[in-house]
């Protein structure tokens, strides 16, 4: 399978000037590859450092060492870790997307127009773009009634739904996403691992975080098992 | 493997910016040299020159927002102010591929051509609408002074633009012949936004619009600055003591203290994972 991500080397650690320079180590010599339309589930325990690394590979974090080189279908071979903030805006609008635990959207736009303007970012006209927005909300089982609402009125599992289908409906070539199940129940949890497969079968690549045994079953080709910030090995895991 | 880390050549920079620098007062030949974050202070101790922002560098690309955020007396304002030509700079280096194809430094051209700068291919949006705002004139007149300084003087053309403007910034276009003085603090806002974009800029400046506007209304004014970057691809600069408006409207930020950039990266980096000591005590404060 032909690597789309290749991690070597990783360190992050957080240096903390406000609480007298100390330093709070985050991850260690990790060292894994992501195949195309391959699904890897990351697992471990609460703090063993699984955000950290979606979220080093998101930029959102700045690694200390090591490298993450990225093959961009539109840019060619790309070191996630160095590249320039440029880079990465442009990798994000058109190729990764990162799915939180959270959701963070601007007040007053409606659940459709905040799932829309993801794929109307990529060049789709705005009305399509709606169309098929409203179509993956009521996939994902939200009422009618809520799509013109503001998603920051939304309860736990409705802010979810919106997380997920704003990060999937632009088909990105890497989705990176974290707990996509954790507030859902299991009719909307299977719906989102639908989804998923589909993606997947469309080419995508994805990390996944997750804590549940069934959303882990159904999806991952693979499990990386992270503790204290390191890849556990597999007979350890 | 060659590895490109890097856009390719084809996606250049819109706006570039080399060791900008404003100073008041008599600097010697250290004064920027002892001033600066590391010495908490911009005022020269040889000569008392205040630096008001040194050594500033960056590149902004078509469609990005890029944040500047700081306390009062960081320099934010000033390093816009320098960029829209409302201040003449001690130094440094512009460089906008919109004139002369990014060739020519635009703090050395003429004040003609910095006229026609500003009124072609900027706009600016003042904190006090009263900076942006002429308050004798009615709203509608305000944008046509605009459109008229970038050589549009078709009154019917002119009426027509403002009102498709005004609409669009949600002003009653009904209220189009009342002066701004007689509108509340959001609208006056939102007159201001439409001026600033009437001659379709590539690039627009925000110095701290919020600021001051209670939370339902600045929620209203940010949604349609969103909505204008999202529609018409416009990049922005944006500068606010607010890190909830920096969220919510940038891609990238430069966080400035003492007059110097002291860390600058991807909004969501500076937010979540802040290298500096400053940026840490800075995020550590939000709410």
């Amino acid at each position: 399978m032909q690597p789309v991500l290749k991690v070597r080397n990783v360190h992050k650690d957080f240096h903390m000037h406000i609480l007298n320079d100390k330093t709070i180590p985050a991850l260690e010599d990790v060292n894994f590859e992501v195949g195309l339309g391959e699904i890897i589930g990351l697992t471990g325990k609460s703090g063993s450092g699984k955000s950290s690394l979606m979220k080093c590979i998101h930029r959102t974090y700045l690694a200390n060492s090591g490298s993450m080189e990225y093959l961009s279908s539109n840019y060619g071979t790309i070191d996630l870790v160095s590249a320039s903030e440029h880079m990465i805006i442009r990798i994000r609008r058109e190729e990764m997307t990162y799915c939180s635990q959270f959701l963070s959207v601007i007040p007053r736009v409606s659940a459709v127009e905040v799932v829309a303007e993801a794929l109307e970012n990529r060049g789709v006209d705005l009305e399509i773009a709606k169309e098929k927005a409203a179509k993956l909300i009521e996939r994902l089982g939200l009422p009618e009634e809520l799509w013109d609402a503001y998603p920051s009125t939304f309860s736990g599992g409705e802010q979810q739904r919106i997380n997920v289908a704003r990060a999937i409906i632009s088909n990105p070539r890497f989705l990176l996403i974290d707990e996509p199940t954790a507030s859902l129940d299991q009719k909307t949890k299977d719906v989102v691992i639908d989804l998923i497969l589909e993606l997947r079968e469309k080419g995508t690549s994805v990390i996944l975080i997750t804590h549940d045994k069934h959303t882990l079953d159904r999806l991952a080709d693979r499990e990386i098992h992270l503790a204290g910030g390191k890849i556990q090995e597999p007979s350890l895991a | 493997m060659v590895m490109k880390n890097d856009l390719p050549d084809d996606h250049n920079w819109l706006l570039r910016v080399r060791g900008l620098t404003k100073i008041y007062g008599e600097p010697c030949s250290s004064t920027v040299q002892l001033t600066g974050p590391q010495f908490n202070s911009n005022i020269c101790p040889e000569t008392e020159a205040i630096v008001a922002c040194a050594e500033i560098d960056f590149d902004l690309y078509p469609g990005e927002v890029l944040g500047i955020v700081g306390e009062s007396g960081s320099g934010k304002s000033t390093v816009v102010q320098q960029l829209y030509f409302d201040l003449e700079s001690s130094g440094g280096e512009v460089f906008f591929s919109h004139f002369d194809e990014g060739k020519t430094n635009l703090l050395e051209v003429s004040n003609q051509k910095k006229r026609y700068i500003r009124n072609h291919l900027m706009g600016m949006v003042y904190q006090n609408p009263r900076d942006g705002l002429n308050f004798s004139f009615s709203s509608g007149g305000n944008i046509a002074e605009k459109l008229i300084m970038a050589g549009n003087f078709h009154v019917g053309s002119i009426r027509e633009r403002a009102s498709t403007l005004l609409e669009r910034t949600e002003v009653p276009v009904a209220r189009m012949d009342n002066a701004p003085k007689t509108f509340s603090g959001g609208m006056q806002q939102r007159v201001q936004i439409s001026k600033a974009i009437a001659n379709n800029p590539p690039i627009l400046f925000m110095d701290e619009v919020t600021t001051g506007l209670d939370v339902s209304v600045q929620a209203k004014v940010l949604d349609l600055i969103r909505h204008l970057q999202h529609d018409l691809g416009i990049s922005m600069i944006v500068v606010s003591h607010d890190l909830a408006v920096i969220r919510m409207l940038t891609d990238r930020t430069m966080v400035l203290k003492n007059g110097r950039i002291v860390e600058s990266g991807l909004t969501d980096q500076i937010l979540q994972d802040p290298q500096h000591a400053y940026t840490q005590l800075l995020v550590s404060s939000l709410l």
